[in-house]
């Protein structure tokens, strides 16, 4: 059982910022997040991108703003279930909640703060005729373990960073790889696309283009898969172990909906901008996976709404307690690491 | 400037008739949001950067459009439910060329 004051759900940029906000009230945090990485939506969506409109800075990368946002809270040693999607929500006899991940890891806080942006990302799955029977028996949208791939012959299909980069992988450890998507050109980085022209020359990976996957073959598990080339309708059967399908990520509400908090507008309700509390006390919502009226979905509106989520779960954890706050110009930032940030203070001296 | 008229078939086939503004820097996903023609959360998820294809629409009338760029052509070649005229809602820009454009959502993937 992991145990901490504040359990965050979602480490996209306004969850990573709530767990400076606590730190500065002394409060200890640990996140879950379905993706792999921190940084939500901007790790995952749009590393690359800038954004304009964060306070302080002209210009930033989301990616370097993820990068800046873990180095601030570094100090603050947060705790990261990474990969594993919270599934259920329970409270204690005594008051505090326990969030259960689809792996089955526990987690127990005073807090809840759901930072779950549009949802958890779920993989997109291709509309191909009896897929879903074949999941886990030879179809996967994610790659967990590329080590089961040893000696296997794999199909992979998709026209992305993950599709190349996965193909690129594989190549040195399957038995054959076969890159299958619907045009001839593909949207991954420069360096992935020569990277796979090269092992496809090699011979190490076969290219199919632009050319659909139309149909799985197989008894109980996965034997074949049959692709049709777009242009010239011709069809091809391969024989294959595993069928990978990479198309992407689409975020989705998932089970949080089924924790009784009030949702609008696939948003949960908060209602009030005091605290961004929902509907169960002790189980706040904050970012953009919150809805209130005038609300704006700005990672800047997050920053905002993390910091007071705080001062509430401040009092719910020590209600006898009354904080007193402090500028961090004035009071410094002081680490669970022991280490301390402070202004230096100014030389006082006599003229003479 | 003035605005333009936009017909707009939901996901569920209902026909949605609606003024949009030339003069806002505006899109058609956008439009397909601040009428809640679909329910939030299911157009525009990457905000219109051409980088999810939730605002993957059907253009149905013969208007001349502006040409996708390479990466709305590449979003849309790995998007489902692909139709010839497929378009990204968020890269079509409302002018006024485009006064009676009929268009449908494409279906949520």
């Amino acid at each position: 059982m992991i145990t901490t004051d504040i359990l965050i759900i979602g480490a996209g940029p306004t969850g990573l910022f709530a767990v400076f906000e606590a730190g500065l009230l002394q409060l200890k945090c640990h996140l879950i997040d379905a993706l792999g990485q921190a940084g939500g939506q901007c790790s995952e969506l749009y590393p690359k991108k800038p954004i304009y409109d964060i306070p302080g800075f002209p210009e930033v990368l989301a990616g370097d703003l993820v990068d800046n946002l873990m180095q601030q809270i570094a100090p603050f040693q947060p705790g990261f279930t990474l990969g594993e999607r919270a599934e259920t929500l329970e409270r204690t006899e005594d008051d505090f909640f326990i969030v259960t991940t689809n792996k089955g890891t526990k987690h127990k806080a005073k807090v809840v703060a759901i930072a779950g942006g549009l949802g958890s990302f779920e993989p997109k799955k291709p509309e191909i005729e009896g897929i879903e029977h074949y999941e886990d028996k030879g179809v996967a949208y994610l790659i967990k373990e590329p080590e089961q791939y040893r000696g296997k012959r794999v199909v992979i299909a998709g026209g992305g960073d993950s599709a190349l980069d996965w193909s690129i992988f594989l190549a040195n450890i399957a038995s054959e790889v076969h890159l299958i998507h619907r045009r001839n050109e593909f949207r991954g980085a420069l360096d992935s696309v020569e990277k796979v022209i090269e092992l496809k020359k090699a011979g190490k990976i076969k290219v199919y283009t632009p050319s659909e996957v139309t149909e799985i073959k197989g008894k109980d598990a996965l034997e074949a898969i049959m692709l049709d080339n777009v242009q010239t309708g011709l069809s091809t059967e391969i024989g294959c172990d595993a069928f990978i399908p990479l198309f992407g990520l689409s975020p989705k509400l998932g089970p949080l909906s089924d924790w009784g908090l009030e949702i609008e507008k696939n948003a949960i309700k908060v209602d009030n901008t005091y605290d961004y509390q929902t509907n169960i006390e002790g189980v706040y919502a904050i970012g953009d996976v919150n809805t209130y009226p005038g609300k704006l979905k700005l990672i800047l509106c997050g920053f905002h709404e993390a910091t007071l989520m705080c001062q509430s779960a401040y009092q719910r954890i020590h209600p006898d307690k009354k904080y007193v706050m402090k500028y961090t110009t004035v009071g410094g930032v002081t680490g669970f690491d022991g280490s301390k940030k402070e202004a230096p203070k100014a030389v006082v001296k006599t003229l003479d | 400037m003035s605005d333009v008229t936009l017909h707009i078939t939901d996901r569920q086939g209902q026909l949605h008739t609606v003024e949009a503004p030339t003069d806002m820097n505006i899109n058609l996903m956008e439009i397909i949001r601040s009428y809640e023609i679909e329910p939030e959360g299911t157009v525009g998820i990457c905000g219109g950067m051409a980088m999810c294809a939730s605002c993957q629409c059907y253009i149905e009338s013969d208007h001349e459009l502006s040409a996708p760029s390479d990466e709305e052509e590449a979003m849309l070649s790995e998007a489902f439910h692909l139709k010839e005229n497929s378009r990204l809602g968020c890269q079509l820009h409302i002018t006024e060329a485009l006064d009676g454009l009929r268009v449908t959502i494409a279906p949520e993937s």
